[in-house]
């Protein structure tokens, strides 16, 4: 019949083809020499300029990695990295301080505005930048910054968000400018010697971004900050750092996206929050690295560590993640709930399709009293993915009144994928309550058959289903990027029927 | 009378098994056709293959819908012209507010047909009055695609459907299964509402009793995927005393 034979069609030009971000950007680049080393190390402390205490913290974290071996207990599969043979820096030419954005070259600019992210505050502030068709006046304010491969670019609002109080730049800037607070907070949440990969940026990062929210203060806007890749060869090793003091609140959100390449692209972040009494952090993620081809070549390796520590009592950390690329995904967000009545989130929509491999989820670790935690997992597996959530929960001794609820919902779209949770459950207290509900389910033929009955293509569908699926993670995510994860979410399963 | 659907001598194969062996059936505008016959005598099959599903190859013989080829056309096309099925297990769908669903799908067939699509204030307006008369609470329509529906509730939403899209071809598949006295009589209350000149509906059931309230022009027998007798409303009542023995004998 003909429409069985279209979906056939349709399922041979797998959606991953058509990553829509895949486009270069030519300019020219200064580069570290390849490889690593403790001299990699030294030339990347000193084209940041930075002072040597910082030079000394990377070259420990440089040494203790040498001792260090990849993890190899994710459901992942792939041939073995030579770390000798990327680069560990690369920055755009000109590489001097840029302080205003006339100074960034033209054609990363460009970049940013073919990714949709407008970097220009006037064009901003009167609404003149939307895509054609797009007709909100009402958007809101968003301060961005902008990393392109190893260096952050521009970071918009610096002087509104400074009247409040609230520090937000490159990170680079904070340890020369910011000495006091970088030193007391870096690596406090993800140590040194944590795993692997955070080791490893310990030792090469290069840039990313640093938040201070002092006490008592509500950040004035949506901060975010866009990540690209574009050099050929390049680890892209980013830090974030986000601390809110007392009684303060922020909401930040990050992009992902890189080129086409066949090769694959290592990415090895680390991102640290800390929220002291009353204090809240609302962290969301809408990654799009490149996910490769259909014959699964080239594709960003995501190999991320995120961690929020609940320091003070009441405080509250939520993660929000939609996950549609990479090559391979190996990240666990997760929660020390040290704090009295703190409370941990983890809201998640892995998607995965061609031959993507995503290993992901959480670690709410109960160590403070009555704390509480929430992981609501929504996993969406198509093409010949796999897609395995991996969750511990845990409750310390001390943790009396502990409290967690799970959901972890795995879709199968097709017959060729494969959707594993993996659930680790400790209480070492016995008042601790842990709730886990798992389930799997298959786009069904009928439930198509009914969608296309009243009017709605094989595609439609598909996306209807799906976002009724992930509809309690969406809602978590701020309004405007909800609307482009909804978008992103019907882009990657695009011919996902089959 | 214009013919709107046109079964010729259909032959349909599930999986190497043929289940219609030449089927043909003329239903005309404005006609009420009741399809019965016992279990596995091909009644669903047909039904699916006029809406489209997948799964079911066609070997032989036409489907003439307003005078054009239906097996050369896609579900949601056969949708957006006109062709409705009132699901005899209408299927759940988490998540999928009942209202977006209903708006999702009436204004893909809009678009389909190149008409525009409808405005929230004009969509809303529509679904209330539909839905009043049909006695389906507000509350059931932000509801999740029939999700915790009874199985009344569910079909009250097929007929909502019906309703809306206005179709002008509806087969109601099996539409008093599991439905008790009070609502079957709600449902076809609603069925008759939408009967009109230019609408003609196919009900299939195993039982008499819901003809008692939809009452039929045509009445045809199945058996072992043929129609082995048609007549007026006064075959059904026939049936119901002697049985479909009979006609399986006969095939």
């Amino acid at each position: 019949m003909p429409a069985v034979q279209e979906t056939v069609e349709r399922v041979k030009r797998i959606d991953v083809d058509q990553y829509r971000y895949g486009f270069e950007t030519l300019i020219e680049s200064d580069k570290a020499p390849k490889g690593l080393s403790e001299d990699t190390v030294k030339f990347i402390s000193e084209k940041k300029n930075e002072p040597a205490w910082m030079l000394q913290w990377r070259l420990e974290a440089y040494r203790r990695w040498l001792t260090m071996t990849e993890p190899t207990w994710a459901r992942v599969d792939y041939p073995k990295i030579d770390f000798q043979d990327l680069y560990y820096y690369s920055a755009p030419k000109p590489k001097k301080t840029i302080s205003s954005l006339d100074e960034i070259d033209p054609e990363i600019l460009k970049t940013y505005e073919k990714l949709g992210i407008p970097l220009r505050e006037v064009a901003m502030l009167e609404g003149v930048e939307p895509k054609p068709g797009d007709q909100d006046p009402a958007r809101r304010k968003i301060a961005v910054d902008a990393v392109f491969d190893s260096v952050s670019v521009a970071t918009t609002f610096q002087a509104e968000l400074k009247k409040a109080g609230v520090i937000f730049m490159p990170i680079s800037e904070a340890i020369r400018e910011h000495p006091e607070l970088v030193q007391k907070y870096l690596g406090s949440v993800v140590p040194t010697s944590d795993n692997f990969y955070a080791t490893l940026n310990s030792a090469v990062f290069s840039d990313g971004s640093f938040v201070y929210v002092p006490p008592g203060v509500r950040c004035p806007m949506e901060l975010s900050t866009y990540f690209r890749i574009n050099e050929r060869n390049t680890g892209q090793f980013e830090r974030t750092l986000i601390i809110a003091d007392k009684g303060s609140y922020v909401s930040y959100l990050e992009g992902c996206t890189a080129p086409q390449r066949d090769e694959n692209q290592l990415h090895a972040a680390v991102v640290e929050l800390v929220t002291h009494d009353d204090a809240e952090i609302k962290y969301s993620t809408v990654q799009n690295w490149y996910p490769g081809n259909s014959e699964g070549k080239g594709g960003i390796y995501n190999f991320v560590t995120k961690r929020g520590d609940c320091r003070g009592d009441r405080s509250k950390i939520s993660w929000t993640q939609v996950e549609t690329g990479s090559a391979i995904t190996w990240k666990y967000p997760s929660c020390i709930l040290r704090g009295d009545n703190s409370s941990g989130e983890f809201y998640s929509i892995a998607i995965s399709n061609g031959y993507q491999q995503v290993d992901s989820g959480t670690k709410m670790i109960h160590l403070g009293k009555n704390t509480s935690s929430r992981i609501i997992s929504k996993g969406i597996a198509a093409g010949k993915s796999q897609n395995t959530y991996r969750g511990l929960v845990t409750a310390h001794r001390k943790a009396t009144g502990a409290r967690n609820f799970t959901a972890c919902d795995s879709l199968l779209i097709g017959d060729k994928c494969g959707a594993h949770t993996v659930p680790y459950i400790e209480a070492k207290n016995s008042s601790a309550t842990f709730e886990h509900e798992a389930t799997t389910s298959k786009i069904s033929e009928d439930v198509l058959f009914y969608c296309v009955q009243r009017g709605l293509s094989q595609e439609e569908a598909v996306g209807l289903v799906v976002n009724g699926f992930v509809k309690d993670v969406l809602q978590q995510l701020p309004m405007e990027f909800a609307v482009e994860a909804q978008k992103l979410i019907s882009i990657s399963l695009e011919g996902s029927v089959g | 009378m214009t013919a709107l659907l046109e079964v010729k001598d259909l032959q349909v194969r599930v999986e190497e098994r043929e289940i219609l062996h030449g089927l043909t059936l003329t239903v005309n505008e404005g006609q009420v056709h009741a399809i019965m016959g016992p279990n596995g005598s091909g009644k669903s099959t047909l039904s699916h293959v006029i809406a489209g599903k997948p799964g079911y190859e066609v070997t032989g013989g036409q489907i003439l819908f307003k005078g054009e080829d239906l097996l050369e056309m896609k579900p949601e096309e056969r949708a957006a012209k006109g062709v409705f099925l009132a699901f005899q297990y209408p299927v759940e769908i988490p998540g999928v507010a009942t209202m977006n669903f209903l708006r999702t799908a009436l204004n893909a067939q809009r678009k389909a047909r190149g008409e525009s699509e409808y405005s929230t204030p004009d969509f809303l307006k529509k679904v209330r009055e539909v839905s009043k008369s049909l006695n389906i609470p507000q509350d059931m329509l932000k509801r999740g695609v029939n999700v915790g529906f009874s199985g009344g509730e569910k079909k009250r939403n097929e007929v909502l459907q019906m309703a809306l899209f206005e179709p002008s071809l509806c087969i109601l598949d099996e539409m008093d299964s599991g439905l008790d006295i009070d609502a079957l009589r709600i449902a076809a209350d609603g069925v008759n509402a939408l009967r009109s000149p230019k609408r003609a509906m196919v009900v299939i059931t195993h039982y008499q009793r819901l003809l008692n309230y939809i009452v039929p022009d045509v009445v045809h027998v199945m058996s072992k995927g043929r129609v082995v007798k048609s007549g007026g409303k006064e075959l059904a009542l026939e049936l119901e005393a002697s049985g479909y023995a009979q006609f399986e004998d006969a095939a």
